[in-house]
């Protein structure tokens, strides 16, 4: 679904990026886990242009994605950021509609979608009018999803997106989250620093550091035979349960 | 208080032309403001390189006072409303750029990067994110602007542009207080209204705002059309010093004598030539003497009824410094009927045109009339002051009074120029700050004396009896005296393009009523 090869950024005074190569499968849930700095947003930002390489190819659905515009890339590209992303402007109901508006839809498929996203991710309709600050942040989080998933992307990119949730709501909110069909459907890309996260919900586990791609497999695979010390301290250091 | 309202009562159609006029200036160079600030406002929030140029730029313009803004505009513009708008505009300029710039760049970088992350293009962000969030920032500097706007039209007065300053600066012209806070104070409540009035717009929340915002900026061009409202297509176009529009020996004293209706405009007393010689008024008030006569080839109008009374000028002296100095009076007196009124015209136009200095004007006018003497060595122990009023030609009679004094006599004269108005001038003299200083019989009559309308009624308006009248009150109330007129009557007068008067057949008031009066 997404392929990424030799992938390299450098900026002014560093490399963000270097030599990066990995595949997304369809369907698959790949998580780039890392310390700050280590490259991972920088690559998740490349593959719908937020960022533009300095070199290598990146392809979604077998489409170099600089053959086209970057909004037209982004429009077939859902994003989630922290706390959603939401805009303070606009109600549930115009957060949900954004994609869809600007793909020109129609009003009457707009509502049918909005409600139907409203019931899958367990949003009250008494919701739709109100705006992200009267909202709590599981719910910003789920709109913020909701907003992303609008047009059926079959690819999502998600840019550590329970980071502004205390841990509690965050576990519940991403097992809800991960549980719906809609996603379980979608090829998704997360991006995070948590190991907890990143073992739970991962198919695969691409670990970064200083711009590369450490080592890359399923969790088992990055725990029981860490490619090097590095591996292993990252996953060892972090509070985590298996079973959690 | 009472007169106060009779003030507003009697002028109240004037009141509303002001005002609709003052809202409009305010508005039209606020929609200006708005439609080249705000994109600009924008544009360097793209370019953050150029933004501190350009608020730079925009800052300074703020910090150049109001009345030296007009000053650089009119030598560019002219008179009228051309000068007031740019100025107007450029004060609105700098919050509205300023404030569209902080209030784009302040929309959180997290915003942007959701709005890019969904597939919005740079102007879909613009439109449907960074402004819509910006709006109350951007309204701020709006409501900034308008109450700058507000305050700052006022000044429109000066250079014929109206507005409420009209009566402010005729007010102030006249210490006609009634008047003066009758501008004032719509002028005030204008401000506050619509300081009130954004600022509740500003507290709506989210779509309510966005809404009343809109609803406000549809609003602007509206308001604005009022400066339009109050139509302005006279045959001929009067332009008056505010103090000429207000006094009872000015228009008043002309719509009495000859019934003479015109709709002035009010302008600054030094910008009413420039106005006349550029075409943009037609008729303009001013004194019999001014230089500009001449360079300007005006026409004085002739007054045969004598709606304005003479203003004959001749030293007034405190008696006591004439019993002081027995010379100071005969030497005064040298100067009796020499100065005509062709002479002192010619002599203000050397200084006011030719930009010569009034010590070598007063000089020639001496050695020609042959008075002038070196002044002879010696101690000089006796000191006689001197005062004159603020104009040209108070400053040519001081020089001429000081040469032709210290050629004359073994008298000190200290020169006091520069006493502000007639008041500051009598007072002083009144005191004993000054000795002595011109005035003009008309001046001293109206302002000085004041007699009540039935004294006035027995006082021919004519340069004898008014004079004789001056001289005994003053002696009699204020031991003060007239010395012999000097020959000149500066009166007030009104006066057209020498061109225009003769193709129209004007040669005096009553033919210009006359002409108005035509279809």
């Amino acid at each position: 679904m997404i392929e990424v090869r030799q992938l390299t950024k450098r900026f002014e005074s560093h490399t963000a990026v270097n030599d990066v190569s990995l595949t997304v499968a369809p369907g698959e849930t790949l998580v780039l886990l890392g310390t700050s700095g280590c490259g991972k947003t920088t690559t998740l930002k490349m593959i719908n242009r937020l960022i533009e390489p300095t070199s290598g190819l990146i392809s979604v659905d077998g489409i170099d994605v600089r053959q086209q515009p970057g909004p037209e890339l982004r429009r077939r590209i859902g994003y989630v950021i922290q706390d959603g992303g939401l805009f303070p402007h606009y109600t549930v109901a115009d957060a949900i509609a954004t994609v869809p508006k600007l793909l020109d839809w129609d009003t009457i498929r707009i509502q049918d979608r909005t409600r139907e996203l409203m019931e899958k991710l367990q949003l009250p309709v008494s919701l739709l009018n109100r705006y992200p600050a009267e909202l709590s942040g599981g719910q910003r989080q789920r709109v913020g999803l909701a907003r992303a998933l609008a047009v059926n992307p079959p690819v999502v990119l998600m840019d550590e997106p329970f980071g502004a949730l205390d841990p509690f709501t965050r576990k519940h909110v991403r097992r809800e989250l991960f549980g719906l069909n809609e996603l379980r459907e979608t090829t998704v890309v997360l991006v995070t620093h948590d190991v907890s996260e990143a073992l739970e919900l991962a198919d695969r586990i691409a670990l970064m550091d200083k711009g590369q791609i450490v080592q890359i497999g399923p969790p088992d695979e990055l725990l029981n035979n860490p490619a090097t010390d590095f591996v292993r301290d990252f996953l060892d250091d972090k509070p985590h349960r298996l079973n959690d | 208080m009472t007169d106060f309202f009779a003030f507003v009562r009697d002028h109240a159609d004037k009141l509303l032309e002001q005002t609709l006029t003052h809202i409009g200036l305010t508005f039209v160079s606020l929609l200006l403001a708005l439609l080249i600030g705000v994109p600009l406002g924008i544009f360097i929030a793209r370019k953050t390189r150029l933004a501190n140029g350009v608020l730079g730029v925009a800052g300074v313009l703020q910090t150049v006072p109001s009345v030296a803004l007009l000053g650089f505009l009119i030598p560019l513009l002219g008179i009228g409303v051309g000068p007031a708008l740019v100025a107007l505009f450029l004060y609105a300029l700098l919050p509205i750029i300023r404030n569209t710039f902080v209030g784009i760049t302040e929309v959180s970088p997290l915003i942007k990067e959701a709005a890019r992350g969904v597939g919005m293009t740079q102007n879909q962000i613009l439109t449907k994110v960074e402004l819509p969030l910006a709006l109350p920032v951007i309204f701020a500097g709006i409501r900034t602007a308008t109450v700058i706007n507000v305050g700052v039209a006022t000044l429109a007065a000066y250079v014929a542009a109206g507005g409420l300053g009209e009566f402010i600066f005729s007010g102030i012209a006249l210490s006609n207080v009634n008047m003066m806070l009758s501008g004032a104070i719509p002028a005030a409540l204008l401000a506050i209204c619509f300081d009130f009035g954004l600022a509740r717009l500003q507290q709506l929340s989210g779509k309510k705002m966005r809404v009343g915002a809109l609803a406000f900026v549809v609003l602007v061009p509206f308001l604005s059309a009022f400066y339009l409202v109050p139509g302005r297509q006279d045959k001929l176009v009067a332009g008056f010093a505010h103090e000429f529009y207000g006094r009872a020996d000015g228009y008043p004293g002309l719509q009495k004598t000859y019934g003479l209706q015109l709709r002035p405009r009010l302008i600054d007393q030094n910008l009413m030539y420039e106005a006349i010689h550029r075409n943009q008024v037609d008729i303009i008030s001013g004194y019999s003497t001014d230089g500009r006569i001449n360079a300007f080839n005006l026409l004085v109008l002739a007054d045969p009824k004598h709606a304005f009374p003479p203003y004959d000028a001749a030293p007034v002296v405190r008696q006591a410094a004439l019993d002081r100095h027995p010379d100071l009076g005969l030497t005064l007196n040298l100067l009796a009927g020499k100065l005509t009124d062709s002479v002192m015209t010619a002599l203000n136009y050397r200084v006011d045109f030719k930009k010569e200095a009034p010590e070598n004007v007063a000089r020639d006018f001496l050695r020609q009339s042959g008075l002038y003497k070196m002044p002879a060595p010696g101690n000089r122990t006796e000191t006689v002051v001197m005062g004159s009023k603020v104009f040209t030609e108070q400053y040519i009679l001081a020089e001429i009074y000081r040469q032709l004094i210290e050629g004359q006599t073994q008298l000190r004269l200290v020169t006091k120029t520069g006493l502000g108005g007639t008041q500051i001038c009598f007072d002083a003299l009144r005191t004993g700050a000054i000795d002595f200083y011109p005035e003009y019989t008309g001046t001293g009559l109206l302002v000085v004396l004041q007699p009540t309308a039935a004294v006035l009624k027995t006082v021919p308006m004519q340069s004898d009896s008014v004079y004789q009248f001056c001289r005994t009150q003053f002696q009699k109330k204020y031991q003060l005296t007239w010395l012999k007129p000097l020959g000149f009557n500066n009166s007030y007068c009104l006066m057209m393009r020498r061109g225009q008067a003769r193709q129209a057949g004007i040669q005096s008031i009553g033919d210009l009523v006359t002409y108005l009066g035509k279809n």
